[in-house]
């Protein structure tokens, strides 16, 4: 019964992005792309070539994660808590047969398929201007997919549980922030002091990243694959069971 | 199963913990029986219950404690098999304002699992019943608190509902908007639906209810037809007598009736009001105004609890 309900959850979600598709345009499309250039070529110019890749290929997986990763963030905050709070949207599917689990799938649904028309599009770009070198890059498309869920189950449970949106700004500083920063986005987490380096251990981004490299380049991976995998998969489980904790018990009274 | 009742309750009670404080008891023991085809109603001020008691009969809060059963089923076993039977319609309003009037009806019908089709098909049905099909593929912000309500209704009929929940459908609207309303939900009743509502408002219920109970304080203080309630815990009449000073008249109006002063007027319940009248003027008082009436829910309320349904 959970799967056809989470599916009109979805249905929800499509109908308003249909909507309001184009006011995204510029967050998931032009941007990735104008960073990518900007940092990849601007920079790249002085840095040359990083583990013997230009540095524009050796950013776009990268960009590719980091891209998914505040799709995944940022539609899990104001979204999230508004369809509580202004909306009620929560409230009013709580009075149908969809279950507070319908609702957290139904929306991670919706995110990755958000994330996935971005970073498709992306990846189409970055190709054209040379940034991917393997024939395994389309496997980033599933890793993209797996770190929204890691990163945006978490945060879901985190705005379902908050009564007021200046806890974001608390995310932002302490999660966000610091997981794109020591992620291996812009630089091998390796240039870094053995401590900042554990914060990129913990976060689903360098994760991602590690994956998206190797799919777009062919390098191996910093740990084995599996770990990387398991790692999000936990977050993604764990994040997923926290959400659907707080959905229960934020529309049960 | 038949001749269930839809809602059967038994010493229900709905406590809400509060940090570092004592529970609350919101619902504090009541008994229902709503049978098919009622319109029932809860009529009570602000803070009585209405709206907690509405929420455990629409399956989403549990009672802490007692028996409850809907449509013969339990709601914790069996809430999602309950609630798709069920048409609820909030206390807060809570439509999707970025979808359009339409899309809010068909969005809805799939929470039930209804086709795409069925979907629009009742959706088209339901916006001409509460005469909204001439705004069907506008948005709804614009529309006034009346037609917003109005949707609200019509979204909750979407699944052909054997229960009909409506938590305050009036409250905030205007006289005109109010009238509306009640035409459909008369429509509604007129059809053989069963419907459940609140309201503070007395003359909703006189309206619309066969049976209400009255509620204060988490509790059912008295229950019937509006007309029986009257008879039992009103007069037919009232006088609500006005006085230019300040002066107690209760002692030298003493033996024509029940006496309620309020703070502005003093309520005079008599059978035959123009005799009650007679009687004040017999006695040399000479109030400022003078007003005869016939009772209402509101005065029944006041005797039963001393104040006043809407202050
Ligand atoms: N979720 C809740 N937590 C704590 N107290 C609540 C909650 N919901 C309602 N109450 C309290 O219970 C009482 C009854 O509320 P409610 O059922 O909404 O009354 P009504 O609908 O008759 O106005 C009120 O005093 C209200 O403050
Ligand atoms: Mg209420």
């Amino acid at each position: 019964m959970a799967y056809p309900m989470a599916a009109a959850v979805l249905e929800r979600e499509l109908v308003l992005y249909r909507r309001l598709w184009q006011a995204s345009l510029l967050g998931s499309f032009v941007m990735p792309v104008l960073f990518l250039l900007s940092i990849g070529v601007g920079v790249g110019a002085y840095v040359g070539t990083v583990e013997g890749v230009s540095y524009l290929a050796w950013i776009v997986p990268g960009v590719l994660a980091s891209t998914a990763f505040q799709i995944g963030v940022g539609e899990s905050t104001y979204p999230v808590l508004g369809d509580f709070k202004w909306v009620r949207a929560y409230h009013a599917m709580r009075a149908t047969q969809v279950m507070p689990s319908d609702m957290v799938l139904g929306r991670q649904a919706y995110l990755v398929f958000r994330a996935l028309i971005a970073v498709t599009v992306f990846l189409v770009v970055a190709a054209l201007f040379g940034g991917v070198q393997s024939w395994w890059a389309p496997a980033a498309l599933p890793v993209a997919a797996l770190l929204t869920v890691a990163v945006a189950a978490p945060v879901t449970a985190f705005a379902a549980s908050i009564e007021n949106d200046s806890y974001f700004a608390l995310l932002f500083r302490f999660f966000m922030i610091p997981a794109t920063l020591f992620s291996g986005v812009f630089f091998p987490l390796q240039q870094l002091p053995e401590v900042l380096r554990w914060l990129g251990y913990a976060s689903p981004l360098w994760h991602a990243v590690e994956l998206c490299r190797a799919a777009t380049l062919g390098l191996p991976t910093e740990w084995p694959i599996a770990v990387h995998v398991a790692y999000l998969l936990l977050c993604a489980g764990v994040g997923l069971a926290l959400a659907v904790w707080r959905f229960w018990v934020r529309l049960g009274d | 199963m038949a001749d269930e009742p839809l809602i059967y309750a038994r010493g229900l009670v709905k406590r809400f913990s509060r940090k570092g404080a004592e529970p609350f008891t919101a619902v504090d023991g009541i008994d229902l029986d709503v049978a098919a085809g009622e319109a029932f109603g809860f009529l009570g001020p602000n803070g009585a219950g209405k709206s907690s008691t509405m929420r455990m009969i629409g399956c989403v809060s549990r009672p802490t404690e007692g028996e409850l059963r809907i449509l013969g089923m339990d709601p914790i076993r069996d809430g999602a098999r309950i609630r798709s039977r069920l048409g609820v319609c909030p206390q807060l309003d809570n439509l999707d304002p970025d979808l359009t009037v339409r899309e809010n009806l068909t969005t809805y019908a799939r929470y039930f699992g209804l086709s795409r089709e069925v979907g629009r098909r009742r959706a088209a049905e339901l916006l001409e019943f509460v005469q909204l099909a001439d705004r069907a593929e506008g948005k709804v912000d614009p529309l006034s608190g009346g037609m917003k309500r109005r949707l609200t209704i019509a979204r909750a009929l979407v699944n052909e509902p054997d229960l009909v929940l409506l938590d305050e459908p009036t409250t905030g609207l205007d006289p005109q908007a109010r009238h509306l309303v009640w035409e459909r939900l008369y429509q509604l009743k007129q059809r053989g639906a069963t419907l459940v509502l609140t309201t503070h408002y007395m003359d909703e219920a006189e309206q619309l209810c066969d049976r209400l109970v009255v509620m204060d304080g988490g509790r059912i203080v008295a229950e019937g037809s509006p007309r029986s309630l009257i008879g039992q815990y009103a007069t037919a009449e009232v006088v609500e007598l006005r006085f230019a000073d300040e002066v107690d008249y209760s002692a030298k109006l003493e033996g024509i009736g029940r006496l309620d002063p309020l703070p502005d007027r003093l309520l005079l319940y008599a059978d035959d009001g123009d005799g009650a009248v007679s009687e004040v003027h017999r006695r040399g008082l000479s109030p400022s105004s003078v007003l005869v009436r016939r009772s209402t829910l509101e005065d029944v309320f006041l005797h039963l609890t001393g104040r006043t349904l809407v202050d």
